[in-house]
């Protein structure tokens, strides 16, 4: 169990998870109260396999729920990590001998090993090669375990599987799964409120603001996958023990399946939906037993269901009863209103914030920029302008690592940052935001800010935890959204999302914040406000690189201003005097 | 040598099998974004149908044939009204995960009807084959080249020379432009559900005879075709015809001189090989998301 532990730091200093601990002990003391009970109450034969079958499977379905519902990443093998830790458990304890504890923790590795190397080669790449990839690797296994009799004794199965001294009796056992099933779904449950949970959301969310907030993308995807392969894997060894036998057949990808259809029905986005899934799951072909006398039927049923699942109750049961009781729920806790917000951009290099020297970037034979250099001094408002189509955006996005850069350095504040992806610029103190509004739609105002608040590096934050909530408070505060903390994202006008991106950036305390068309669709009252905003944040000392259409915010608000013009540079300078230049007001109004 | 020679031609008639299931994958990839995890399905449910009118009814093998293919035809159909049509407007995952779910209701239905127990399908031709020097060309692995070929041509000229090959082209470059200019998207969309239906499912009839006909033989199909589809680049309409002709080539030659219970297993080393060293496939470009 160490495995899965080390890929969840529990957010929060000492001081702060004492009471965390406090508040979440009606949990523990009903988790105590169950595992109680299947120690000592009686259960004939049949009641406890199915007991045995719906704890350890429960297990494997968190580790779908993780992956899927908090990552949205897709996994097809949860039967093959099942049974990874299942055999590791199995050949071990029967044919080697080992103690129990060592075969379980080796299989959790094991697990833990393959799913990391699995999702490291595709996670990459978009999610169809990540199901194409879980499909192949399950049919992998399955070929093994049929085919390497020497080592599994192929389709025969393992026999006389052993278990832990301490829990030899079946019951006892049980109750040991139950406890270990209590304990990940405790993880499980507050993982999303971890950084990493936090991390995975946003992933899921958006994954190019993701990076640009400073997440590392594709860590944190492998992350979710290899955790979710090692909670397949404990539950496995759990399993083994639990049924003393396995055989091939029960790690097939039809077990995937309905793997996938539990966390499907139960909601994907939480374990209790899990719970309530895997439940539902074992019960239900027990009732109508008469299905499984069909080969096949009860199988054509669960893909039919999924079909009707994803169409109808895309959130599953949970997610339904979730939404029906949610006006008789307590709201949110309200935080209180954050202090003025503090910007203290950080000062390594010289007195230019950001150098960028000779930079092109060609898509094919088109020079999307062409050799363009920019220098933003420190402290100041910087424009970038240019007629449409004149390289500004991917500009922009080759200076937050959206794009590769086919010439050219970038060095941000003192660091070349050219070759770096955009987690670790967003690290170095660059922050952004998008034309078209990139927030994480399913969160919170509140949320998102976090999220950018946690950009690594930034010194304002502390410990984490209430510092963290403090720094996003004052950010959504800055823009005058705090009162409105707890709303989703959906609920906002277009001209507030704009103010909860610029927040997210704010947040985060970057050296150099760079604005894609902040203006672009807001009404004349709240291009003023915006105008004031862009004031504020100049008056803190934060440097600002901003790229609009719109002549009086520019002309106001900047100091300098480069003009780009077919991917080329034609202007630099102090405002007015660039404003006046004959090549911009022909690039602009064109020539007679 | 002769044994090279011979395995190279059974490696390019089931290659050739790979190389008609990728084509739909990629024509309904390109028209909807979607990778179609049912389009192994097709093949199989395809050879069941040829099964029930060639083998149990008796009907001639050639009106058998044009009644599988317009059940495919339907069923493309339909999997296009109950599957993705529904779900046209939401994110991949949800999508893939229908057509997942699609998959294995297809599959499982049929062997709830039909059975684990594989079923025989004859080859098209009485004569088994010729021999031509050292090597022996079975007469379905002809048929099924040839046909590759005729379809490839074909489909070369639906798309580029005919109207409506090039609307369902604007189609997949550019929805909202295309209805625009008065293409009707959705019907385009359903030509292709179709259209992709029919091309498994004549994959599959032609396959038959040299496997069996079984439930798993959609699975096995899609992974193959999937791999191929990486392989020569993924989108690419050349690149899944050269991806599953390579696949069938390295597979056949895998079995014979390395293993053959890990046989299905190479498709897999491959398609992560090529993953990790050259994700964009032998002709593709990488593509990055527009920020």
């Amino acid at each position: 169990m160490s495995a899965p532990s080390e890929n969840m730091p529990i957010a929060g200093s000492a001081s702060h998870t004492r009471p965390l601990l406090l508040r979440h002990l009606p949990y523990f003391i009903g988790a105590a109260i169950l595992v109680g009970l299947t120690a000592t109450v009686q259960f004939d034969g049949y009641v406890h396999n199915i007991l045995m079958q719906a704890t350890t499977f429960a297990i494997a379905v968190f580790g779908l729920s993780v992956v899927l519902g908090l990552c949205g990443q897709i996994n097809l093998a949860q039967a093959a990590f099942f049974g990874l830790g299942a055999y590791a458990v199995g050949l071990g304890t029967s044919d080697y001998h080992l103690s129990y504890w060592l075969c379980l923790a080796g299989g959790c590795i094991i697990a833990l090993l393959a799913g990391a190397l699995l999702g490291m080669s595709t996670l990459r790449l978009g999610g169809h090669y990540l199901a194409m990839v879980t499909i192949s690797f399950q049919q992998i296994v399955t070929l093994v375990m049929i085919n390497t009799i020497w080592l599994t004794h192929g389709p025969d199965g393992v026999p006389r599987i052993g278990r832990p001294d301490l829990f030899l009796s079946a019951q006892s056992y049980l109750a040991f799964c139950v406890a270990m099933l209590a304990l990940v779904g405790y993880l499980v449950w507050h993982l999303p409120d971890t950084r990493l949970g936090r991390a995975m959301r946003a992933v899921r969310d958006n994954e190019l603001a993701a990076g640009v907030v400073g997440i590392d993308v594709f860590r944190t995807k492998v992350s979710a996958f290899a955790l979710s392969a090692v909670l397949g894997g404990l539950a496995g060894g759990l399993f083994a023990g639990g049924f003393a036998y396995v055989s091939p057949d029960q790690f097939s990808f039809a077990e995937s399946v309905v793997f996938l259809t539990m966390s499907l029905l139960g909601g994907v986005a939480s374990p209790i939906g899990s719970a309530i899934g895997t439940g539902l799951l074992i019960l239900i072909p027990e009732w109508l037993r008469f299905l499984k006398s069909v080969p096949g039927l009860y199988l054509a049923i669960y893909g039919l269901s999924v079909i009707l699942i994803i169409r109808y109750m895309p959130d599953g049961i949970w997610g339904f009863v979730n939404i029906a009781t949610q006006r008789w729920r307590a709201k949110a806790k309200v935080h209180a209103a954050g202090l003025a917000l503090l910007l203290k951009p950080a000062t390594v290099g010289g007195n230019m914030v950001l150098q960028v020297k000779g930079l092109s970037k060609y898509f094919g034979g088109l020079k999307a920029v062409d050799d363009v250099d920019i220098e933003v001094r420190r402290g100041g408002v910087h424009a970038l302008i240019g007629p449409n189509g004149s390289g500004k955006t991917t500009t922009l996005n080759v200076l937050s690592g959206l794009y590769q850069a086919t010439a050219g350095k970038v060095v941000l504040d003192g660091t070349d940052v050219t070759d770096m992806p955009p987690h670790l610029r967003a690290a170095a103190g660059l922050g952004r935001t998008f034309q078209n509004i990139r927030l994480f739609r399913s969160m919170t105002a509140l949320e998102n800010v976090v999220i950018g608040a946690e950009r690594p590096g930034n010194a304002l934050i502390g410990q984490g935890g209430d510092a963290l909530i403090k720094r996003a408070m004052s950010a959504l505060g800055f823009v005058g959204l705090g009162a409105r903390a707890n709303e989703l994202i959906s609920s906002f006008s277009y001209g507030h999302q704009r103010l909860i991106e610029i927040a997210r950036a704010l947040a985060a305390n970057p050296t150099l914040l760079l604005l894609d068309e902040p203006a672009a669709g807001l009404n004349s009252s709240e291009k003023k406000d915006l105008h004031e905003l862009l004031r504020r944040i100049a008056a803190q000392g934060l440097t600002i690189l901003i790229i609009d259409h719109d002549m009086t915010l520019v002309s106001e608000a900047a100091q300098h201003i480069t003009v780009l013009n077919f991917g080329r540079r034609i202007a630099d300078g102090e405002s007015m005097e660039v404003l006046r230049h004959p090549d911009v007001i022909t690039a602009y109004l064109g020539s007679d | 040598m002769d044994l090279a020679l011979q395995l190279l031609f059974t490696g390019i008639g089931i290659g050739a099998v790979y190389a008609l299931v990728a084509l739909g994958f990629v024509l309904i990839f390109r028209a909807t974004n979607v990778v179609n995890f049912a389009q192994g399905e097709f093949s199989m449910v395809a050879a069941y149908l040829m099964v029930v009118f060639a083998v149990d009814l008796g009907w001639p093998y050639w009106l058998s044939f044009l009644l599988a293919l317009a059940g495919m035809a339907l069923l493309g159909a339909i999997f296009n009204l109950g599957v993705y049509y529904p779900l046209r407007h939401r994110t991949f995952l949800p999508v893939i995960i229908a057509t997942i779910g699609a998959s294995i209701l297809m599959s499982n239905s049929v062997l709830a009807i039909y059975g684990p127990q594989p079923q025989v399908l004859e080859g098209w031709f009485d004569t088994p084959g010729i021999q031509l020097g050292p090597v022996y060309l079975d007469s379905q692995y002809l048929l099924i080249i040839a046909v590759t070929v005729v379809l490839v041509i074909f489909n070369y000229w639906f798309f580029e020379h005919t109207m409506l090959g090039k609307k369902l082209q604007a189609t997949s470059q550019d929805k909202e432009m295309a209805s625009l200019l008065g293409i009707s998207v959705s019907t385009m969309i359903m030509i292709t559900f179709i259209y992709s239906a029919v091309l498994g499912g004549l994959a599959g009839i032609l396959v038959a005879p040299v496997l069996f006909v079984s439930i798993q033989m959609g699975s096995t199909i899609a992974l193959k075709a999937f791999a191929a589809t990486i392989i020569g680049g993924f989108g690419d309409v050349a690149g899944a015809i050269i991806g599953g002709l390579a696949l069938g080539i390295i597979e056949t030659f895998g079995a014979a001189y390395i293993s053959v219970p890990y046989k299905d297993g190479f498709a897999f080393l491959v398609l992560v090989a090529f993953l990790v060293f050259r994700p964009q496939g032998i002709f593709g470009e990488r593509v990055a998301e527009k920020a």
